[in-house]
């Protein structure tokens, strides 16, 4: 607004105008849907790229004491879970429990065995992923009964852990990273290739777009999913490919729009002013047909991204996508879907996001489309 | 006296913009008896249009009107929509400037007759179909048994105007709205209209609310007058008091907006500029590779033209004459047949980078200054970009410089060169376009419609600036325009155009007072019959 108060208040010498762009972005400003959706996605962004060095947990850990655990915003163990992880360590020890009692976050438990005890089967109680720094504290002088005592960590599952004892939480943030960044590579990828196809089949005219645009059509005309199966028999399940495959197909739209906006703005009267003028084919495409093809380019994109972003989750549940222990939301969602009768947290997180941040996304595209394109309100 | 039909007190218009609230119309009152015509005239922006829009509700969603419009005693303003129906489109109806987006290009024109008035009027579909065809009879269109089976793509823009007319009139309403409702059409065809309009008012007794910016119709249809600015109305009375003894200065200035002078010819042996020899262009229509052969279109047939130095000629014609393809094929902007030669060199077959070096001579000024300047530049951008191309070692500096004294030649603030076009009214912005074509010193240049988007008091302005440039330079000017008032006062030869032909050619008074093609004298008729009044005042 400071921009609009100065114009307005002080007839400064310079006066700067108020270009398209800061209309835009004023009228954006205005739109509270818009701007709560770009807060949120920023968030989002910032949530998923910083999130997992905070969270205790590796995306990759395994707690096998935790299999399915609910969420839950009190800490695990929680007290039968510390008997229960209590009972399968003295199996192992081989050793029989006498008696335990927990003091200030540490169990102490009493055990007998028919052999002396001895001190390097404290590693079984370590090893557990309940369990930490094991010491005797006594043994009988037989050495046939020893009070152990060791310390319960404490463990927050806050969405929960999946299949395998995974912290959701963790895994959650880190199939944001991939998600988000699929969505944003992949709709680079079509985009650039879109603008640029797009924009030298309208700007050339004539033949030259007429076969560029049959080769779209063409394009257009193979099996999307057919088409990326057989990359992935050709080449191989990986990353990189995800990128190509999905921007390889989206683009085909781009570049339809961008050589309809070209040849629409190919027509108008500034750009044969500008040929009156002798300015060069090069002069005018980066003067005037690109800077008037950045608005509905932008919006497309806005709206592209989540697109790409549900292909990237379609691919990853048919298992077409990101591969075990990287994770993706598609990949979540799929694995939440398979386990919805009996760990229904599986799938609501890891779709909560998605959902919410395809919404946000999409809000952005639209309130950019208004604040853009006004006359179409 | 004759009734009251439509009263309008003390309504005011407000948009809510980004840059705040905006009023379009201050607290007008206005009244509008039986049977009788009132204009409201006003330049752009002066809410001429805005305060009809309110009364029939119809503002944009940002706009607001407070105030009152009766209509026959009930406020317009304050009616539930159900009972607003009941008089909009029915008791009150409109027709719009433009004819070309006004019609559903899905329906017939019987179809969309017959629809509203078996609505309102809940005929059968048999007597509604008969009075469709009256209807059509009433507004004259030729054969309208026909026409009633008739898309409107397929009707020409005068026969498009006449259909809304009749839908207008198809529910009998007392009060007609006409919002320039002849500014989109060509002379000829707009003098059709008007007198369509009055026959129509003395046979049916309607009252026309006229909105325009065109005294020349006022004074020719309406009983009484508005003048509106900004959102006011500075002056009323009946048309002739207005016309005769004009008490505002507002008034004063519209009525003496004719652009006035005459040209002198060039000296005769002023050497010739441009010369065109049966210059010809021809547009391939459709064709393909499975439509077949492409339909040729002729638009510019065997023209000679010889420009010379500090000569104005004048194109005129009607829209699809061909004149604006004949001003870019002679500056090698569009493909053509014939020989083309500037300051005596051959130009007809230059290639495009050969043409490059002398496009700063040669220069062409658009009739639209809302699309031929760049959305996305600064005013100094735009100016300064032919000197890119043909001064390409200025510095920065010099080309601000530059820019800067082609602002202030056109009658601009320099200070205005960081702004954005979208910021302009439409006369700055035809300044703007001008100075980007002056700043090359160009010899020739090409004026398509310079003016005709333009509101007459500013047309005048621009009409002066462009002579004073041509006074200046020693410019050569080809001036293309269907407005024969403008035309002249800046030209000294002028060819008439008809069909891609010239019609007929001559010095500009020859062809005024004494046109001889009968096509010519239409044209004259029907453009002076609506000036002949502006001269008198």
């Amino acid at each position: 607004m400071t921009e609009l108060a100065d114009a307005q208040a002080a007839p400064d010498p310079e006066a700067l105008g108020r270009s398209l762009w800061g209309d835009a972005w004023l009228r954006l400003k205005a739109n509270k849907a818009a701007m709560f959706s770009l807060f949120y996605l920023v968030a989002m962004t910032l949530v998923c790229v910083f999130g997992p060095f905070f969270s205790p947990h590796a995306y990759t850990t395994i707690y096998p004491d935790y299999v399915r655990t609910p969420p839950s915003l009190s800490p695990y163990p929680q007290q039968e879970m510390i008997q229960g992880a209590l009972a399968d360590v003295t199996r192992r020890m081989r050793v029989d429990m006498k008696e335990m009692k927990q003091e200030d976050g540490r169990v102490v438990f009493t055990v007998t065995s028919t052999k002396p005890f001895d001190d390097r089967n404290l590693r079984y109680i370590d090893r557990s992923d309940t369990f930490d720094d094991a010491r005797v504290e006594s043994k009988s002088p037989d050495g046939l009964e020893t009070v152990i005592s060791a310390a319960t960590m404490q463990k927050y599952f806050l969405f929960g852990t999946d299949n395998v004892g995974r912290d959701l939480f963790t895994r959650t943030l880190v199939a944001g990273r991939i998600s988000l960044s699929i969505g944003l590579l992949a709709g680079l990828v079509a985009v650039t290739i879109g603008v640029v196809y797009g924009a030298t089949a309208g700007f050339a005219g004539g033949k030259t777009d007429e076969v560029m645009m049959r080769i779209v059509d063409v394009l257009y005309s193979l099996p999307f999913i057919f088409f990326v199966i057989m990359l992935v028999v050709f080449f191989g399940r990986n990353f990189v490919l995800m990128f190509l495959a999905v921007g390889a197909v989206l683009w085909l739209d781009m570049a339809r729009i961008v050589r309809g906006q070209a040849l629409s703005i190919r027509r108008q009267e500034y750009v044969q002013a500008a040929e009156a003028m002798g300015v060069s084919q090069a002069g005018i495409l980066m003067r005037h047909v690109i800077p008037n093809l950045l608005g509905p380019v932008v919006i497309y994109m806005t709206l592209l991204v989540p697109q790409v972003i549900l292909l990237e989750s379609f691919l990853s549940f048919l298992g077409l996508g990101v591969q075990e222990p990287m994770t993706s939301w598609g990949v979540l969602i799929s694995a939440g879907a398979a386990n919805i009768g009996s760990a229904n947290w599986m799938l609501l997180y890891p779709a909560f996001f998605l959902v919410s941040t395809l919404f946000a996304l999409n809000f952005i595209g639209d309130g950019l489309r208004d604040a853009l394109d006004p006359k179409d309100r | 006296m004759a009734e009251t039909v439509l009263e309008v007190r003390n309504l005011r218009v407000t948009f809510r913009t980004l840059d705040g609230t905006v009023e379009a119309v201050k607290g007008i009152d206005l009244v509008v008896k039986a049977g009788e015509t009132v204009a409201i005239v006003g330049e752009s922006g002066s809410g001429k249009s805005q305060t009809m829009m309110a009364a029939m509700r119809l503002l944009a969603s940002n706009g607001e009107a407070t105030g009152a419009v009766e209509y026959r005693g009930r406020n317009l303003l304050e009616l539930p929509k159900s009972e607003l129906n009941k008089v909009r489109g029915a008791k009150i109806s409109m027709i719009f400037q433009e004819p070309m987006t006004s019609l559903d290009p899905l329906y017939t024109i019987g179809n969309q007759l017959i629809e509203p008035i078996m609505r309102h009027r809940r005929l059968g579909a048999k007597d509604a179909k008969a009075e469709a065809l009256r209807l059509l009879k009433l507004v004259h269109i030729p054969d309208p048994e026909r026409r009633m089976g008739s898309y409107p793509h397929e009707m020409s823009g005068g026969q498009r105007q006449r259909v809304m007319i009749a839908m207008a009139l198809a529910n009998d309403p007392d009060v007609l709205i006409a919002d320039e409702p002849t500014t989109a059409l060509d002379v000829t065809i707009q003098a059709q209209i008007l007198v369509l309009l009055a026959e129509l008012q003395k046979k049916l007794g309607t009252a026309i609310v006229f909105i325009t910016h065109d005294l020349g119709i006022v004074r020719r249809l309406a009983d009484r007058v508005y003048v509106m600015r900004r959102g006011e109305v500075v002056e009323s009375g009946p048309t002739e008091q207005i016309f005769t003894t004009p008490q505002h200065d507002y008034t004063r200035m519209l009525l003496s907006a004719e652009p006035t002078g005459r040209k002198a010819p060039p000296a005769p042996n002023a050497p010739i500029m441009l010369d065109g020899r049966n210059v010809e262009v021809t547009f391939r229509i459709g064709g393909g590779f499975l439509a077949g052969p492409p339909m040729l279109l002729r638009a510019v047939d065997r023209i000679n033209v010889i420009l010379k130095e500090r000569q104005t000629i004048g194109i005129v014609g009607e829209s699809g004459s061909g004149k604006s393809t004949l001003g870019r094929a002679l500056l090698r902007l569009l493909p053509s047949e014939g020989r083309i030669r500037f300051e005596g060199r051959d130009i007809s077959t230059a290639t495009k980078d050969q043409m490059r070096p002398l496009r700063h001579e040669m220069q062409l000024v658009f009739q639209d200054p809302f699309g031929s300047l760049s959305p996305r530049m600064t005013v100094g951008q735009i100016i300064t970009e032919g000197l890119r191309v043909h001064e390409p070692n200025l510095t920065r500096k010099e080309r601000d410089q530059r820019a800067k004294e082609a602002l202030r030649e056109v009658g601009l603030d320099p200070v205005m060169r960081n702004r954005y076009p979208h910021e302009f009214s439409g006369g700055q912005r035809q300044r703007i376009a001008i100075a980007r074509a002056m700043i090359l010193k160009p010899k020739v240049v090409v004026l398509d419609e310079p003016t005709s988007a333009l509101d007459r008091s500013v047309q005048k302005q621009i009409v002066e600036l462009l002579r004073k440039l041509q006074a200046d330079n020693d410019l050569s000017y080809l001036f293309i325009s269907h407005d024969l008032a403008v035309v002249r006062a800046m030209a000294d030869y002028i060819i008439v155009m008809k069909q891609g032909k010239i019609v007929e050619e001559g010095p500009t008074d020859e062809i005024f007072d004494d046109p001889r093609e009968a096509y010519t004298q239409t044209l004259m008729a029907a453009a002076l019959d609506a000036t002949r009044f502006r001269a008198e005042v």
